[in-house]
């Protein structure tokens, strides 16, 4: 029997597209420096505009310092910061004391302005156990070498906040690469059902080592993979430090009154390589992508925008510039006189109580140490 | 004193930590109104509300970082794993992280967590329940891992591993979950962790074992006895760290010893009982310390198991062997 019934077509290309077109970029700052979104300017004094700026410049020569006392050999890993000031700094300026930061790897700057000493970043940089020696209400944890480890444990603080009834949030980074993993997809999955306080922010730079962001999936954006977890999911200009700091407010605000998770994906660009392990960006970047990028810098809008604000100047700028540098320098120079680690530091720093079989070393290793 | 399943005894210890102390949670797949897929956490979800005993998202490396995430808000995790054949999903967490938890924040954080899991053969079990993996947290500096052989134990050893400020792999065996009763206190009552228990003394050989085999090496130690050998069986209840004392001293007792486990030869932990003897006993020793152990393949199809998994026969042989070296 023939059929004149049309063929029911069950328009997924359709359904994909009307996701992918929800996730429009936020944008408030330009280029230029210019408001080109009134309605999500947010509300922030002069005060706390200038100290935004200086945290944004201060943690640029963090980044040029870092990368030169690591190509002297006075600091160890580094993983480059610069371009991801807005990304990094503006975020976690949103937060408050009692929220904890879940770090990557390259996300020393947050812990650092939540409280870590800088002296202990450099001993983590080099190395040495007393780098996160955790101070008394800095409320972090070490930056997460495990990519996508950070998420699931973010879940499970979040879940903690809410169980103490805390008005705090969960806040944790990954990469465009990270939201590849498994663990990315559980954590915020966990975190959605539970209901749980927790801000997660994938800072899509671009590339993970030299691998695209368009290599990791074939979504338009990753604030969408916020769809499968249930959660809501915001695309940022993560070179716009008012962007940033608007959509993590809200965010929070949302979390702490028991609205749940947010994905946000700040679509920013590293400027220098991986790691000062060897990566080598020009293997996989063009000198206009680059360029490209450095027209977009955060420092270079903020800056415009302040100073036509009348709230910023090459001499605060200057100010700030020798203030880090002479802060580094001294933080250096205490990362200098920690006292070299032995064997029986790192046995102490395992359990409550030595098990048998580390009280055996221990002994041994005293012994040695005592030579 | 009651008599009861070593499953009870496991439901008692929860039950008793869980109203010892308010920042103990139970959590896990199924193991909340459902009551767990082997009645483990029976009741608990009703006695204590969904606040302290929860169901998850099946996702066992979610479940790994959810506990962790729970530590730094001063909470005590007693999360369950299903099946440890599905710990390869949360190696990370267990091993990669909360192991390593307390040592690289320099002793400012620990992770008082105690992960529950059952495995074991003998119960025609699908693929990837019953395999002994307990060899791979043995290795992992930073954990202690218990495994109980009877209700007494499991009670007091259980209790031990909650309040342990350290994380703590709390193996279940199924086969012994409901193979018999056993008066266990119903009060609260500790055991130390990283302490054998020698479960039948003698005076010719040691067989040093844990889990299900240490019922079946009694059965060889009894046989054996009719043949007129004295066996002595050390139940190690923590394979991590393992009791040196109580084993070295019995070998020095005995000059005899083999080690006997259900996991194949080339994992579990009786190599590291072997070497641990070698290092420290040798001059006491009258032949080689010798193994019990399964084949080095993967763990059998069920209709397998009977011939793959060691059973009293083979401690018997093995121990002969010993003792007519």
């Amino acid at each position: 029997m023939a059929s004149n019934a049309k063929k029911v077509q069950f328009d997924a290309v359709k359904t994909l597209e009307n996701i992918e077109s929800q996730f429009e970029m936020v944008q408030v700052l330009n280029e230029k420096g210019e408001i080109v979104n009134k309605s999500a300017v947010p509300e922030m004094t002069d005060e706390q505009l200038e100290e935004l700026m200086r945290r944004m410049v201060y943690t640029r020569i963090l980044d040029q310092r870092s990368i030169s006392l690591n190509r002297q050999g006075r600091l160890g890993f580094y993983a480059p910061t610069a371009g991801q000031e807005a990304s990094q700094i503006a975020s976690q300026f949103a937060l408050e004391k009692d929220d904890f930061i879940l770090p990557g790897y390259r996300d020393v700057p947050q812990i650092v302005w939540h409280g870590l000493p800088l002296y202990q970043a450099f001993l983590w940089s080099r190395g040495h156990f007393m780098g996160m020696q955790l101070p008394e209400g800095v409320n972090v944890i070490p930056p997460q070498i495990i990519i996508g480890a950070q998420i699931i444990q973010t879940a499970g603080v979040a879940l903690g906040f809410k169980k103490r009834n805390k008005k705090a949030v969960a806040v944790t980074y990954t990469g465009d690469g990270g939201s590849s993993q498994g663990d990315f997809y559980e954590g915020i999955n966990f975190a959605g059902s539970y209901g749980a306080p927790a801000i997660f922010i994938v800072q899509n730079n671009q590339f993970a080592i030299s691998t695209p962001r368009d290599k990791q999936t074939a979504g338009a954006t990753i604030a969408q993979k916020s769809v499968a977890a249930g959660i809501p999911g915001v695309l940022v200009d993560g070179m716009d430090p008012l962007a940033v700091y608007a959509v993590v407010k809200e965010a929070r605000e949302r979390a702490i009154n028991g609205g749940g998770p947010t994905l946000i994906e700040t679509m920013c660009y590293r400027y220098g390589p991986h790691t000062m392990a060897g990566d080598d960006p020009t293997r996989y970047r063009t000198t206009d992508e680059d360029s490209e990028w450095e027209k977009k810098d955060p420092l270079v809008r903020f800056r415009l925008y302040l100073e036509k604000k009348g709230i910023w100047n090459e001499e605060k700028e200057n100010e700030v510039i020798e203030q880090a540098k002479e802060d580094i320098k001294e933080a250096i120079k205490k990362a200098d006189e920690a006292p070299k680690q032995k064997v029986t530091d790192l046995m102490s720093n395992m359990f409550e109580t030595l098990p048998v079989n580390l009280q055996e070393q221990y002994e041994i290793y005293t012994e040695k140490e005592s030579k | 004193m009651a008599q009861m399943t070593m499953i009870q005894a496991i439901t008692d210890a929860l039950r008793t930590e869980l109203r010892n102390d308010e920042n103990v949670l139970v959590f896990g797949e199924d193991v909340g109104v459902n009551g767990g897929v082997f009645r483990a956490t029976e009741g608990l979800h009703k006695e204590f509300g969904e606040d302290r005993v929860f169901d998850t998202p099946l996702a066992e490396s979610g479940i790994g970082g959810l506990a962790i995430g729970l530590t730094t808000q001063g909470f005590r995790p007693v999360p369950e794993i299903q099946f440890f054949g599905f710990v390869f999903e949360v190696m990370d967490s267990i091993s990669g992280q909360m192991a390593r938890w307390r040592f690289r924040t320099g002793n400012t954080f620990n992770a008082p967590i105690t992960i529950r899991s059952p495995f074991g053969g003998g119960v025609f079990t699908p693929e990837m329940h019953a395999d002994s993996l307990e060899g791979l947290m043995a290795q992992t500096p930073g954990l202690k891992v218990v495994i109980p052989s009877t209700p007494y134990d499991a009670k007091g050893l259980l209790i031990s591993s909650i309040r342990d400020n350290d994380p703590v792999v709390f193996l279940e065996h199924m086969k012994l979950y409901r193979s018999f009763r056993q008066e266990v206190p119903e009060e609260e009552y500790t055991i130390p962790l990283g302490k054998a228990d020698v479960k039948r003394e003698g005076t010719d050989l040691t067989i040093i074992t844990y889990g299900a085999m240490v019922h079946d090496s009694i059965k060889a130690a009894e046989e054996l006895e009719k043949e007129g050998h004295s066996v002595e069986v050390i139940d190690l209840r923590t394979i991590s760290p393992l009791d040196i004392e109580t084993i070295i001293a019995s070998v020095e007792k005995t000059n005899r010893a083999i080690v006997v486990q259900e996991a194949q030869k080339q994992a579990g932990i009786a190599a590291n009982v072997v070497a641990e003897i070698n290092d420290r006993a040798i001059l006491s020793l009258e032949a080689p310390v010798l193994r019990v152990t399964a084949p080095d393949t993967v763990y059998p199809f069920a209709q397998a198991e009977p011939v793959w998994l060691p059973n009293h026969k083979d401690i018997m042989e093995t121990a002969k062997k010993v003792l007519e070296f």
